[in-house]
C-alpha cells in the first residue's frame, strides 16, 4: 500500500542513484534512445558502451533514457560524474564512444569536440543546455522528464515527483475539486480539437453509470507529428498517472490506451509501465488503498488514420471497422460499449499530473487569453534543427522556426509552414508573425492540430503538397459517407490533372466548389477538414495553381511531367556529378566535356537536378 | 474449451505456397473464443504466423470463432495492417509522412520501383522485395525514412538504396 511516506522514501533513494543530488560514486552513462535515436544508431552506441565498460574494471552504470528532444543531434549520450556537470554528447558513433569513455568516464576530461552542452550546472568550457538557442525559450512542463529518467523505471519517475499528484487526487481530492482545478488551468485537448479538458470530464461526471471508461488516444496519425510517440517512449508513467487522475475525476472504472501499431517501442514501454504500476498498487482493485478500482489495457490500432476520430476509435476497440458515427450523442454521454467515455490525447493526459501537483495557476499563467499553458511542437521538414519543442502558447511562428530551430538549411528561402496535418493548412511568410494560439492559427488559415510543424522551402510545390494530402485523405477515408469517399477521389483527379500539365481553366473554380461541398456535408472531422489543404494553398498560393494550368510550368520544379531538363552549358563545370547520379543513364558526359541529356531516356527523377552544385541543370 | 476440429484446411495449392501452420493458428485462436471485441488482435496474430491473411485463413478464423464471415472479412479488409495477398521475402516500407515527402521519399520510391522491378502488386518480379507505403512512422527528424524488415534507415538518399538493399537477399 503506497502512502506519501513510501513515495518520499523511493524518491530520496533514487535521487541519489540518479546522480542528481549527493550523487553516487559510479559514473552514469545515459544513452538516449527513442525510435528516432535507435534509427540514428543508438543501439550500436549502447553495445559499444557495454563492451568497453565490461573490459574495464570501472564501476559504471549504463542506462537508457528517452529522446532529449533535439533529434537533429542524435544519437545522444550523457555522462554523469559525481560533483561535476553532466555532459551531453551529440552525433555519437561507437568510435566516439570509446574516446569519450577513455577520456571523460575514466579520467574526467570531457571530449569537447563531440560535446553538445552541459546539464544542470555549468562547468568545463561548455554552454549549459538551456542556454542553447534550441532550448532557451522552451518551458518543459509536459516533457519535464524527457531524456532525464529511464522510462522503464517507475522509481526514477517517482524520484521526479511522479505519482504524487495521483496520490493527492485519489486520497485527498473530491471529483469536483479535480475538475475545477483542470478547468481553472485552462487546459484544452492537445489532440487537435482544443475542447476544454475539464468540461469533457464534467459532462462524464454528471452522467451516472455503473461503468465508465477513460481512453487514452495514442493513435497519433497526423503525418509530421511525433510528440505523443516521444512522450510514450520517454515518460510512459506520466500518461498512466494522468489517466488515474482523470478516472478519479469522473468515476471511470476501466481504461484503454489505443496505440498505433506503427509505434512498437511506445507499446513496449507502456506494457512495462503498466506492469510496474500494477505491482505498486497504483492500478488495480484498490488504488493507494482507497478501494478505488481502475485497470488499464492497451489496444493496438491496425493502421487506419480515421481511428484517431473518437467515435471510430471506440468502434475499433470494440473489434469492428473503425467508421465514425454522427455526434451527438457524444462519447461522454454514450461511448464505448454504450457507456459514458472520456477520450483524451496522450499529451493532454501527461500534462494533467503536473497541473494537479503545481496548481492550476502555474499552468494558466503561461500562454494567451484563450490558449493557456505550453504546447509541444514537432518540428520537421526543411529546417536546420529538427526536434521537439515545448513553448508557452503565444510565441510567434517566426520565432519558433527561425530563433529556436535555426531557420532554413542550404541557404534556401522559406516558402510555407504546414500546420495541423491533413486537416490543417499552409501558412505563407506574410503570416509568420501569427502567435501560436488556437484561434489565431485558424485565422491564418491552418489549425493547431496535434502540433506537427512541417517547414517547406522554395523547392516544395504547393499544388503537389495539396495533391499529397488529398491522396492521403482519399486512402484513409473510411468510405462510409459519400462526400468524403467520392469527393476526395474527385479532388485528387483534378489535382492529378493539374500537376501533370492537363489542367483546365475551370479547375480552380471546381476545386473550390467541391471543397466547400465536402466540408459542409461530410459526416466526421476527417471529411469536414479534408479539403483544407486545397483551400489553404488556393488562398495563399493561387499563382502556383495558375502557373501549372495556364503556363504549364511548375515554379518549384517538383512536378516531373511539367519539367524539361536541359543543361546550361555555360554554367556546367563538366564535373560529372549529374552523370553519376542519373539512374536512367540519360546523361551523356565525358571528362572535360559539358553534359547533355538524352530526353528519351530521362525519367525526370530529379536526381541530376539535385546532384548539380552549380545550378547548371534547368 | 476444447479446440474445434479445424475446418477447410485444404492442401497446399502449389509447390511454392506452403501450408499454413494450422496447429499454431488454432492455439492462437483458442485464446479468442467468445471474445468478439478482440478480433483485430486475433487476426494480427494469425497474420504474424502465416505472413498474410489468405481467403482460406479468414474462413477458418470465422468458423473457428463462430463470428460471421462478413464481420471477419470486414475487419481484415478495413485496416491497412492486414494483407490479403502474400508478401515478398523482404518487406520495404517507405514512410509517406509529410516530412518524408517534403524531403523526397517520392524519388526514392520511383528509384526502387524502377531498379527492383516492383510490379503493380507491390512485389518485385523475383519475389525478393515487397514494397509498402506507411503513413508517418513518427521518425520525422530522420526524414526520409525507409524500413526494411525491422531495420530503420533514416536520411535516405537515392544513392544509398543499392548499398542498403544489397544486404537483404
Amino acid at each position: 500500500m503506497a502512502s506519501i511516506q513510501i513515495l518520499n522514501q523511493i524518491k530520496k533513494k533514487n535521487l541519489e542513484t540518479m546522480n542528481m543530488e549527493s550523487g553516487s560514486t559510479k559514473v552514469r552513462i545515459l544513452i538516449h534512445t527513442g525510435t528516432c535515436g535507435y534509427a540514428a544508431g543508438a543501439r550500436k552506441i549502447l553495445e559499444a558502451a557495454k563492451n568497453i565498460s565490461a573490459a574495464s574494471d570501472l564501476p559504471v552504470d549504463i542506462s537508457l533514457s528517452g529522446c532529449i528532444g533535439l533529434c537533429a543531434s542524435e544519437p545522444n549520450v550523457t555522462i554523469m560524474r559525481k560533483g561535476e556537470a553532466s555532459v551531453i554528447y551529440q552525433k555519437m558513433t561507437p568510435e566516439k564512444m570509446a574516446e569519450v569513455f577513455e577520456n571523460h568516464v575514466k579520467a574526467g576530461a570531457p571530449v569537447m569536440s563531440h560535446a553538445l552542452a552541459c546539464k544542470d550546472m555549468s562547468g568545463f568550457d561548455l554552454k549549459k543546455i538551456d542556454e542553447l538557442d534550441f532550448f532557451k525559450s522552451q518551458v518543459l512542463f509536459t516533457m519535464r522528464n524527457k531524456g532525464v529518467i529511464d522510462p522503464e523505471s517507475i522509481d526514477e519517475y517517482i524520484a521526479r515527483d511522479g505519482y504524487f499528484a495521483a496520490l493527492k487526487a485519489v486520497t485527498e481530492m473530491e471529483s469536483e475539486q479535480i475538475i475545477k482545478e483542470i478547468l481553472a488551468s485552462g487546459l484544452r485537448g492537445r489532440g487537435g480539437g482544443g475542447f476544454p479538458t475539464g468540461r469533457k470530464w464534467d459532462i462524464a461526471f454528471n452522467n451516472k453509470s455503473d461503468v465508465k471508461y477513460i481512453i487514452c488516444n495514442a493513435d497519433e496519425g497526423d503525418p509530421g507529428a511525433f510528440m505523443d510517440r516521444s512522450i510514450l517512449e520517454s515518460d510512459p508513467h506520466s500518461v498512466l498517472e494522468g489517466m488515474i487522475i482523470a478516472a478519479k475525476a469522473f468515476g471511470a472504472t476501466h481504461g484503454y490506451i489505443y496505440c498505433r501499431t506503427e509505434y512498437p517501442l511506445a507499446i513496449k514501454m507502456l506494457e512495462k509501465a503498466l506492469a510496474k504500476a500494477r505491482e505498486y498498487n497504483f492500478l488495480g482493485r484498490n488504488i493507494f488503498g482507497t478501494g478505488m478500482g481502475l485497470d488499464i489495457e492497451i489496444c493496438q490500432g491496425a493502421g487506419a488514420f480515421v481511428c484517431g476520430e473518437e467515435t471510430a476509435l471506440m468502434l475499433s476497440i470494440e473489434g469492428k471497422r473503425g467508421m465514425p458515427r454522427p455526434r451527438p450523442p457524444y462519447p461522454a454521454q454514450k461511448g464505448l460499449f454504450g457507456k459514458p467515455t472520456v477520450i483524451n490525447n496522450v499529451e493532454t493526459l501527461s500534462t494533467v499530473p503536473s497541473i494537479i501537483r503545481e496548481g492550476a495557476e502555474a499552468y494558466s499563467s503561461m500562454g494567451t487569453l484563450t490558449s493557456k499553458g505550453t504546447k509541444v511542437f514537432a518540428m520537421s521538414g526543411s529546417i536546420n534543427t529538427v526536434g521537439l519543442v515545448e513553448i508557452p502558447m503565444g510565441i510567434s511562428l517566426r520565432s519558433l522556426i527561425f530563433d529556436i530551430c535555426g531557420g532554413i538549411p542550404n541557404k534556401r528561402k522559406f516558402k510555407a509552414v504546414q500546420l495541423g496535418g491533413p486537416s490543417g493548412g499552409c501558412i505563407p511568410e506574410a503570416f509568420l508573425d501569427t502567435p501560436v494560439d488556437y484561434e489565431a492559427i485558424i485565422q491564418a488559415g491552418a489549425i493547431m492540430g496535434s502540433g506537427g510543424v512541417i517547414v517547406m522551402d522554395e523547392t516544395s510545390c504547393m499544388v503537389d503538397m495539396a495533391r499529397f494530402f488529398i491522396d492521403f485523405i482519399k486512402d484513409e477515408s473510411c468510405g462510409k459517407c459519400t462526400p468524403c469517399r467520392e469527393g476526395s477521389s474527385r479532388l485528387l483527379e483534378i489535382l492529378d490533372r493539374i500537376t501533370t500539365g492537363e489542367g483546365k481553366d475551370e479547375d480552380i473554380a471546381e476545386l473550390e466548389e467541391l471543397s466547400e461541398f465536402i466540408k459542409s456535408t461530410s459526416l466526421c472531422g476527417l471529411g469536414q477538414t479534408a479539403p483544407n489543404p486545397v483551400l489553404s494553398t488556393l488562398r495563399h498560393f493561387r499563382h502556383e495553381y495558375e502557373a501549372h494550368i495556364k503556363d504549364k510550368k511548375c515554379p518549384a520544379k517538383r512536378c516531373a511531367s511539367l519539367l524539361e531538363f536541359k543543361v546550361d552549358t555555360e554554367k556546367c563545370t563538366k564535373c560529372g556529378l549529374c552523370f553519376k547520379a542519373c539512374p536512367a543513364k540519360a546523361i551523356l558526359w565525358q571528362k572535360k566535356q559539358a553534359a547533355s541529356i538524352d530526353r528519351d531516356k530521362c525519367t525526370k527523377c530529379l536526381s541530376c537536378y539535385k546532384a548539380c552544385r552549380f545550378e547548371a541543370i534547368l | 474449451m476444447v479446440a474445434m476440429q479445424s475446418v477447410n484446411k485444404g492442401e497446399a495449392k502449389s509447390c511454392c505456397e506452403a501450408t499454413p501452420d494450422w496447429v499454431r493458428i488454432d492455439l492462437v485462436l483458442e485464446k479468442y473464443v467468445g471474445k468478439k471485441s478482440q478480433i483485430i488482435a486475433a487476426l494480427r496474430e494469425c497474420q504474424e504466423i502465416n505472413g498474410y491473411l489468405s481467403e482460406e485463413l479468414i474462413i477458418h478464423v470465422s468458423r473457428f470463432l463462430r463470428f460471421p464471415l462478413s464481420d471477419v472479412f470486414g475487419v481484415a479488409s478495413f485496416y491497412s495492417l492486414f494483407s490479403l495477398t502474400p508478401k515478398g521475402k523482404n518487406t520495404i516500407r517507405l514512410c509517406m509522412g509529410t516530412a518524408c515527402y517534403v524531403k523526397g521519399i517520392k524519388e526514392i520510391n520511383d528509384r526502387i520501383v524502377n531498379e527492383y522491378q516492383i510490379g503493380p502488386s507491390g512485389i518485385s518480379d523475383d519475389n525478393r522485395f515487397g514494397l509498402e507505403h506507411v503513413r508517418c512512422l513518427g521518425a520525422c527528424s530522420l526524414a526520409p525514412v525507409m524500413v526494411v524488415n525491422d531495420d530503420t534507415h533514416g536520411a535516405m538518399t537515392a544513392e544509398k538504396i543499392n548499398d542498403i538493399l544489397s544486404e537483404y537477399k
